[in-house]
C-alpha cells in the first residue's frame, strides 16, 4: 500500500507521525504537573479540602497521560538513529549532549519522584510529598528547556564548526544552547502547554458545572482555568508575535510561507487572512487581504518592504500550502481562546461564572483546542524550515540513513496501528476519568493510585 | 594530566547499560512471568511491586540511547541502522508493557487485554534486547561511516540463542525480585519457579560463552591467550561464587535477598565478560571507542554535568527504593 514512496518521504512521515503523537502528551503533562503542584501547595497552605479533591482527581489523569508520554518519548530517543542515522552522525556532537542533559536532568527527576508523588504521600509525609510533586513539575519544565534548545539549534544553528568528516562540532556551548530562536520558542511552547492544560481543565469543569453547579471542586477548577485563559492567552499572543519577528530575521522563507507571500512587496505587504495557495502558479487564489497590515505586524511600519518567495530559490522553498493553513489554524484558535477568556471575565464580573450554560458549552467546545493549536504550531515551524534539518546547512534528503523503503514502510505501518490502538485506548480511559464528577469517583477502578485501604483484590469479585 | 575522555565515556555508557539491564531486567521479568501467576490477585501484587519504580528503571534505557547519541554518535548511527528491526520491535513492545501499568487499573472488561500486553510486551522487549546483543557480538559491517550489511543480518541461530537467554535471565531476575518483595502464595510460586529458571539461565550462559569465541577469532585470543587470561580468569571464579550464592538463597529456608542479589551478580559478571570481549571496540569487529567518539568539546561538556548528576540520580533513585522498601503487604496496597 505504500509502494512508490521513497524511503525519505516514508521516514519523514514516520518522524512526523511519532513526534506529533508524542507532543500531545508533554503539552498536557507539562501544564498538568505544574497545576498539580499548585493544587497540592494550596491544599497544604489553606487546608481547604477542595484542593485535595482536585489534586486526587487530576493525579489519576496525569498518571495515564504521563505513561503515554514516557513510552512515546522512548520511541523518539531512538527515531533519530533508526531512520536518520546520517543526521545523527553529523549533528550528534552538538545536539546529542543537549539531549543527554535532558535525560539526566529531567527524565530521571520526573521518573524518580513520580512514584513518590503518585503512591507515596502516606509513606513520606506531606512535606516530602510536596517536594516530590514540585520535582516532577520542575522535571517537565527542564525537559522542555533542553529539547526546545535542540529544536531551536536545528532551526537557527549557532556556535559550531564543521570538521573534516563533515560533523557539526561544538565551539561555543553558550551560543549553542542559547541560540537565537531558543528563548522565543521556549516561552511560546511552555505558555502553549499551560494554555492547553487550562482549556482542558476549563472544559472538564464546565462539563460538571452543567450537571451540578454547586460542586465545589468543579467551581474551583473552572474558576482557576478561566483566570489562566484571560491572563495567559494575551501573553501568548504577544509571545507568538515576538517569535514571528525572530523567525522573520532568521528564517524569512518560513514567514513568507506562513503569510502566503509568493511575491515581494516593495512598499507595504498585505495581510492575507484567507485564500487558497496555488503552488503551481505561485499565487494565493481568492485571497481576502488587508493592505499593508503584514508589514505593520512584522516590521511595525505600514510601508516597510517585505520580500516574497520569489527571492528564494525553488529548491529551498518550504511547502507553502501546509504552512499557510497550519499557521491560520493556530492563530485562529489563539484568538478563539482569547474570546473565551474575555467571555469568562465578563461573566465573572456579572457574577454568572458558574451559572452561564452558554459559557460552559463554549468552554467544553474549546476544551481540546489547545492540542490542535500546539500541533498546528509545530507543523508550521517544522514544515516551514524544510527542506533542511539543520537550517541552511544540512538538507533533509542528506540526513537519511542507509534505510530501504520497505523497512521504513513496514515500521511506519506498525507505528500507526500500535499508536492508534494504544493511545486510542488511553485517550478513552482519560475521557472516562474526566467524565466522573470530582469527589464522586467510584473507588472501583482506582488501581494502585489510591490513598488508603482499598486493594484491587477487594475491588474485584474474587475468582 | 591527560584524560582519555572516550575511555571514560565508554565506562559511563557501559555503566548506564548495566544499570538498565539489572533494573529493567527484573521488572521486564515480572511481565514475562505474568502467565505463571495463579490469579488476578497475584498479578496485582506482582505489578504493584514495581509500579512506583519501573519508570525510573526504563529511563536508563533512554540514557543508554541518548548518551550513545551524545558521545558516540557514529556508533549510535551505525547500530540503529544495523539493528533497525529488533530496535523498532523493542520500542513497540515497550509501548505496550509501559501503558499496561496504568491501563490495567482503568478497566475491568479489558483487563485481560492489558495483562497480555504486559506479558507480550515484556517478553518481546527482552527477546529483542537479547537479539541486539547477539547481533553486536557477531559484528556489524561498516563502510564509509555507514552500516553496509544486510537487512536480516541480525537474525541468526546465535542471536536467537542470546535472545531467548535474555528472556530466561530476566525471568529469573523477576522471580527472585518477587520472592524478595512478597509473602504468601505468590512468594512460594515464584520460589518454585526460580530454581528451574536459574538452571536454564546457567545453561544459556554456558552456551553463549562457548559459542562467543567462535563468532570472531579475536574473542578467542582475548579470553585464552596471555596476558589477557590474567584479566579473564577472575570472571569464571566470580561466576562460581554467584552460582553458589544463588542456589543457597533459593534452597529451602534460604535468604530471599541473597537469591535476588546473586541473580543480579550473574548479570553483572556476564556483562563484564561481554565488555572484555568487546574492548577496545564499541561496535565489533572494527569500530573502536576512539573512532566513534564525538570531539572532546562534546565529551567534556557532557561529562561535567554527568559526574554531578549521575550520583544525584543514584541518590534519589535509592531513596525511592527505600521509601517502597520491604515486603509488599498484598492486603494493604500503598499506604
Amino acid at each position: 500500500m505504500l509502494d512508490g514512496f521513497s524511503a525519505e518521504i516514508l521516514a519523514r512521515f514516520q518522524f512526523a507521525f511519532t513526534v506529533s503523537f508524542h507532543i500531545i502528551f508533554p503539552a498536557f503533562s507539562i501544564g498538568l504537573a505544574s497545576f498539580l503542584a499548585v493544587l497540592n501547595a494550596l491544599w497544604l497552605w489553606t487546608a481547604d479540602n477542595t484542593y485535595r479533591v482536585l489534586f486526587d482527581y487530576w493525579k489519576k489523569i496525569f498518571a495515564v497521560a504521563f505513561a503515554m508520554g514516557v513510552v512515546s518519548g522512548i520511541v523518539m530517543s531512538y527515531q533519530f538513529g533508526t531512520n536518520w542515522s546520517t543526521f545523527s552522525d553529523r549533528a550528534g556532537p552538538v545536539i546529542g549532549p543537549l539531549m543527554a542533559y535532558e535525560v539526566l536532568s529531567a527524565f530521571f527527576l520526573e521518573a524518580g519522584f513520580l512514584g513518590i508523588m503518585l503512591f507515596g504521600r502516606e509513606k513520606v509525609g506531606n512535606g516530602l510529598h510536596m517536594f516530590a510533586t514540585a520535582m516532577v513539575a520542575g522535571g517537565t519544565l527542564m525537559s522542555a528547556t533542553w529539547i526546545l534548545s535542540v529544536n531551536s539549534w536545528m532551526q537557527t544553528p549557532a556556535g559550531f564548526a564543521i570538521n573534516e568528516v563533515g560533523q557539526f562540532v561544538p565551539v561555543d556551548w553558550w551560543a549553542i544552547v542559547f541560540n537565537p530562536s531558543f528563548p522565543y520558542r521556549l516561552v511560546h511552547m511552555v505558555l502553549a502547554a499551560y494554555l492547553t492544560t487550562a482549556f482542558v481543565v476549563a472544559g472538564v469543569g464546565a462539563l460538571h458545572l452543567l450537571q451540578d453547579r454547586d460542586n465545589k471542586a468543579s467551581r474551583k477548577m473552572f474558576s482557576m482555568a478561566m483566570w489562566m485563559a484571560i491572563i495567559v492567552t494575551p501573553l501568548q499572543i504577544v509571545a507568538g508575535d515576538f517569535h514571528g519577528i525572530n523567525t522573520l530575521e532568521h528564517q524569512p522563507a518560513k514567514v513568507m510561507a506562513m503569510e502566503g507571500h509568493y511575491d515581494s512587496h516593495p512598499d507595504g505587504a498585505p495581510l492575507i487572512l484567507f485564500g487558497i495557495p496555488n503552488p503551481a502558479e505561485k499565487r494565493i487564489d481568492y485571497a481576502v487581504q488587508i493592505p499593508k497590515l503584514s508589514s505593520l505586524i512584522l516590521k511595525h511600519d505600514l510601508n516597510a518592504p517585505l520580500a516574497g518567495l520569489d527571492t528564494i530559490p525553488d529548491e529551498d522553498e518550504p511547502p507553502v500550502a501546509i504552512v499557510f493553513w497550519s499557521f491560520r489554524v493556530m492563530v485562529g484558535i489563539g484568538f478563539a481562546m482569547l474570546g473565551l477568556g474575555l467571555f469568562g471575565a465578563v461573566q465573572r464580573y456579572r457574577g454568572r461564572l458558574y451559572d452561564s450554560a452558554t459559557l460552559h458549552r463554549a468552554a467544553i467546545a474549546m476544551g481540546p483546542m489547545g492540542f490542535v493549536a500546539v500541533l498546528a504550531g509545530w507543523i508550521t515551524t517544522e514544515v516551514g524550515r524544510q527542506p533542511f534539518t539543520v537550517y541552511g546547512l544540512m538538507r533533509t534528503s542528506e540526513s537519511l540513513g542507509p534505510v530501504a523503503a520497505p523497512a521504513v514502510a513496514a515500521s511506519l505501518i506498525a507505528f500507526i496501528v500500535v499508536y492508534f490502538f494504544v493511545f486510542g485506548a488511553g485517550t478513552y480511559y482519560i475521557m472516562r476519568l474526566m467524565g466522573m464528577r470530582p469527589g464522586t469517583e467510584p473507588k472501583l477502578s482506582e488501581g494502585p493510585i489510591r490513598t488508603a485501604g482499598i486493594t484491587p483484590a477487594q475491588q474485584t469479585p474474587s475468582e | 594530566m591527560e584524560f582519555d575522555l572516550p575511555f571514560i565515556w565508554a565506562g559511563i555508557i557501559a555503566f548506564a547499560v548495566l544499570v538498565y539491564v539489572i533494573l529493567d531486567g527484573f521488572d521486564l521479568g515480572i511481565g514475562i512471568l505474568f502467565p505463571f501467576a495463579h490469579n488476578k490477585k497475584d498479578r496485582d501484587t506482582m505489578m504493584n511491586s514495581v509500579a512506583p519504580i519501573w519508570d525510573g528503571n526504563e529511563t536508563w534505557l533512554v540514557l543508554g540511547g541518548g548518551g550513545l547519541f551524545a558521545v558516540f554518535p557514529l556508533a549510535y548511527a551505525v547500530v540503529m541502522s544495523a539493528l533497525y528491526m529488533p530496535i523498532i520491535l523493542m520500542l513497540l513492545a515497550l509501548v505496550f508493557r509501559g501503558v499496561a501499568f496504568e491501563y490495567r487499573w482503568r478497566t475491568e472488561r479489558w483487563k485481560w487485554v492489558w495483562d497480555w500486553a504486559f506479558f507480550g510486551g515484556s517478553t518481546m522487549a527482552a527477546l529483542c534486547q537479547g537479539i541486539a546483543l547477539g547481533a553486536l557480538v557477531q559484528g556489524i559491517e561498516i563502510t564509509d561511516r555507514q552500516y553496509s550489511g544486510g537487512w536480516w543480518d541480525w537474525l541468526t541461530p546465535f542471536t536467537v540463542l542470546t535472545g531467548v537467554a535474555v528472556v530466561v535471565g530476566y525471568a529469573l531476575l523477576g522471580a527472585t525480585w518477587i520472592v524478595m518483595k512478597t509473602d504468601g502464595a505468590v512468594h512460594h510460586r515464584m520460589r518454585d519457579l526460580a530454581r528451574p529458571l536459574a538452571i536454564v539461565t546457567l545453561v544459556f550462559i554456558a552456551a553463549v560463552s562457548v559459542l562467543t569465541p567462535f563468532q570472531d577469532f579475536v574473542y578467542f585470543e582475548r579470553w585464552f591467550a596471555m596476558p589477557g587470561v590474567l584479566w579473564t580468569l577472575p570472571i569464571p571464579v566470580a561466576l562460581l561464587i554467584a552460582i553458589f550464592a544463588l542456589f543457597k538463597g533459593l534452597a529451602p529456608g534460604g535468604h530471599d535477598v541473597m537469591a535476588f542479589l546473586a541473580s543480579l551478580s550473574l548479570f553483572m559478571i556476564s556483562f563484564i565478560g561481554i565488555g572484555i570481549s568487546f574492548y577496545p571496540n564499541i561496535v565489533p569487529p572494527t569500530l573502536t571507542i576512539w573512532e566513534a567518539a564525538a570531539p572532546d568539546e562534546s565529551l567534556w561538556f557532557t561529562l561535567v554535568g554527568t559526574v554531578v548528576l549521575i550520583p544525584l540520580i543514584l541518590g534519589y533513585t535509592a531513596y525511592a527504593y527505600y521509601v517502597f522498601r520491604g515486603k509488599l503487604d498484598p492486603e494493604a496496597g500503598y499506604h
